[in-house]
């Protein structure tokens, strides 16, 4: 399967396998007019199978959310089809809007109206707390725990 | 304009003068009795309490200030659906300063960011209770003079205990703690708490259910109350409700000087033979919390000691 080359935009790559739809989401890429490419389980030699991800424009996105999702991912600035910049994505320190507080007890939990936020509270074990309740961000049953 | 949300918001050295200065109004509560004249505190009580509200009552009008508020949420516009920013935004038009009680965590990190005024956080649901743990400093200096070296207990409810989460997390910042971490099983300190304040400061820590194993090493034992409000299911309220019971009989092996703390109010977890005991030290807690809140109030507000 051949995908163009983009002239001036952006290459997402080295997505985990699988997980581009949600980068998609996160970075609200459904609202963009120009062209987005979503490549699925594409053969690679470090990852086995990766996503990418190309846009066909050049904008600024919230690139640091796409360090929570996975730090291995690369971003690629393409201008006049040469690749002018590689970003190095770090950790967010703040994530707002995108991952939910699910401790029931949390204020969060009953206003709606409140956009969900998360803290960096240690890198090193990528640990996020709602910035309301403190709950640490983790999908199980009991986020307590 | 400072807020109090949690007690680390509070440096060590804020506290100890906070500390210091509860102390003096204590010893003199008369030479402040005018230092808020024309100031208003308003309670905004979503959950109902008795001591905290009235001791922040009785701090401001010991000030010379004025109070105004709710007790429960039924009687303010949170019965109809208002947003907490929204009442906040409200009441910060009416008052000088917030003190605000909410059963939802969080809730007063809210507060903070709409309030034009300072906001202190009486007790968010089982999170944080940050004028608690300012009461059980003083308590704790007054009867032992120090903050350092110090073998603490924490017996009962650990795991929803906002007041014992909030205790360590406010004396791990001194040298020399050990914590001695008593509950039945399903009421254990949550992981969290236990790696960020314990493991991670290096303090030394035990976890028993045996509270007499560890009584004769306790400089101090806080007990606490299993909250029916902190349970989703009544049975297994019902079930832990009872699992300590404090009786002079276990105090037979604690120390002299050891000074037992409740954060009230109690239900049976400390029987009343107890409270004849010159360790038991619960209601000159009480007694603090007023002076503790007076020096806090007095401290956001901006207002000096000496005129």
């Amino acid at each position: 399967m051949v995908i163009d080359a983009i002239h001036n935009g952006i290459v997402i790559d080295h997505i985990a396998a699988g997980k581009s739809m949600e980068l998609y989401d996160i970075l609200g890429l459904g609202r963009l007019d120009c062209t987005v490419a979503i490549l699925k389980n594409v053969p690679s030699r470090k990852l086995g199978r990766k996503d990418i991800i190309k846009i066909d424009q050049l904008l600024e996105l919230d690139w640091d959310l796409l360090g929570y999702v996975d730090p291995n991912i690369t971003v690629n600035i393409i201008r006049d089809d040469i690749r002018v910049e590689k970003r190095q994505l770090k950790l967010p320190e703040r994530i707002r809007g995108v991952i939910r507080c699910r401790n029931p007890r949390c204020i969060t939990s009953v206003e709606q109206e409140l956009e969900h936020e998360f803290k960096l509270t240690d890198r090193e074990n990528r640990i996020y707390r709602c910035v309301y309740c403190e709950t640490r961000y983790s999908p199980p049953e009991d986020p307590r725990e | 304009m400072r807020h109090l949300i949690d007690i680390l918001d509070l440096s060590t050295q804020e506290i100890q003068e906070l500390v210091d200065l509860g102390g003096r109004i204590m010893e003199h509560p008369e030479r402040y009795a005018h230092k808020c004249d024309g100031k208003i505190l308003a309670t905004l009580f979503f959950e109902p309490s008795t001591r905290t509200r009235l001791s922040f009552e009785s701090a401001m009008l010991s000030l010379g200030g004025k109070v105004l508020g709710f007790s429960e949420a039924a009687s303010s516009s949170a019965a109809k659906g208002e947003s907490v920013a929204d009442t906040v935004r409200t009441v910060s038009c009416y008052s000088d300063i917030i003190a605000m009680r909410h059963p939802k965590e969080g809730a007063p990190v809210v507060a903070a960011r709409h309030s034009e005024v300072p906001v202190i956080n009486a007790g968010d649901g089982g999170h944080n209770h940050p004028t608690q743990t300012l009461t059980d400093l003083l308590t704790i200096h007054r009867e032992k003079g120090r903050f350092t070296d110090l073998t603490v207990g924490f017996c009962g409810d650990l795991k929803f205990g906002r007041t014992v989460h909030s205790l360590i997390s406010a004396l791990s910042r001194y040298e020399g703690l050990r914590v001695a971490l008593i509950s039945p099983e399903e009421l254990k300190l949550p992981s969290y708490v236990k790696s960020e304040m314990l493991k991670k400061k290096g303090i030394e820590y035990i976890q028993t259910t045996d509270l007499e194993s560890v009584m004769p090493q306790l400089d101090i034992l806080y007990m606490t109350r299993v909250q029916r409000e902190r349970f989703f299911n009544e049975e297994d309220y019902l079930r832990l409700k009872d699992s300590y019971i404090l009786t002079p009989e276990k105090l037979r092996t604690a120390r002299e000087d050891l000074r037992i703390l409740h954060p009230l109010p109690r239900v049976n977890e400390i029987a009343v033979a107890v409270d004849q005991d010159p360790r038991a030290c619960y209601f000159k807690q009480v007694r603090c919390g007023r002076y503790i809140r007076m020096a806090l109030i007095m401290k956001l507000l901006g207002i000096p000691e000496e005129e």
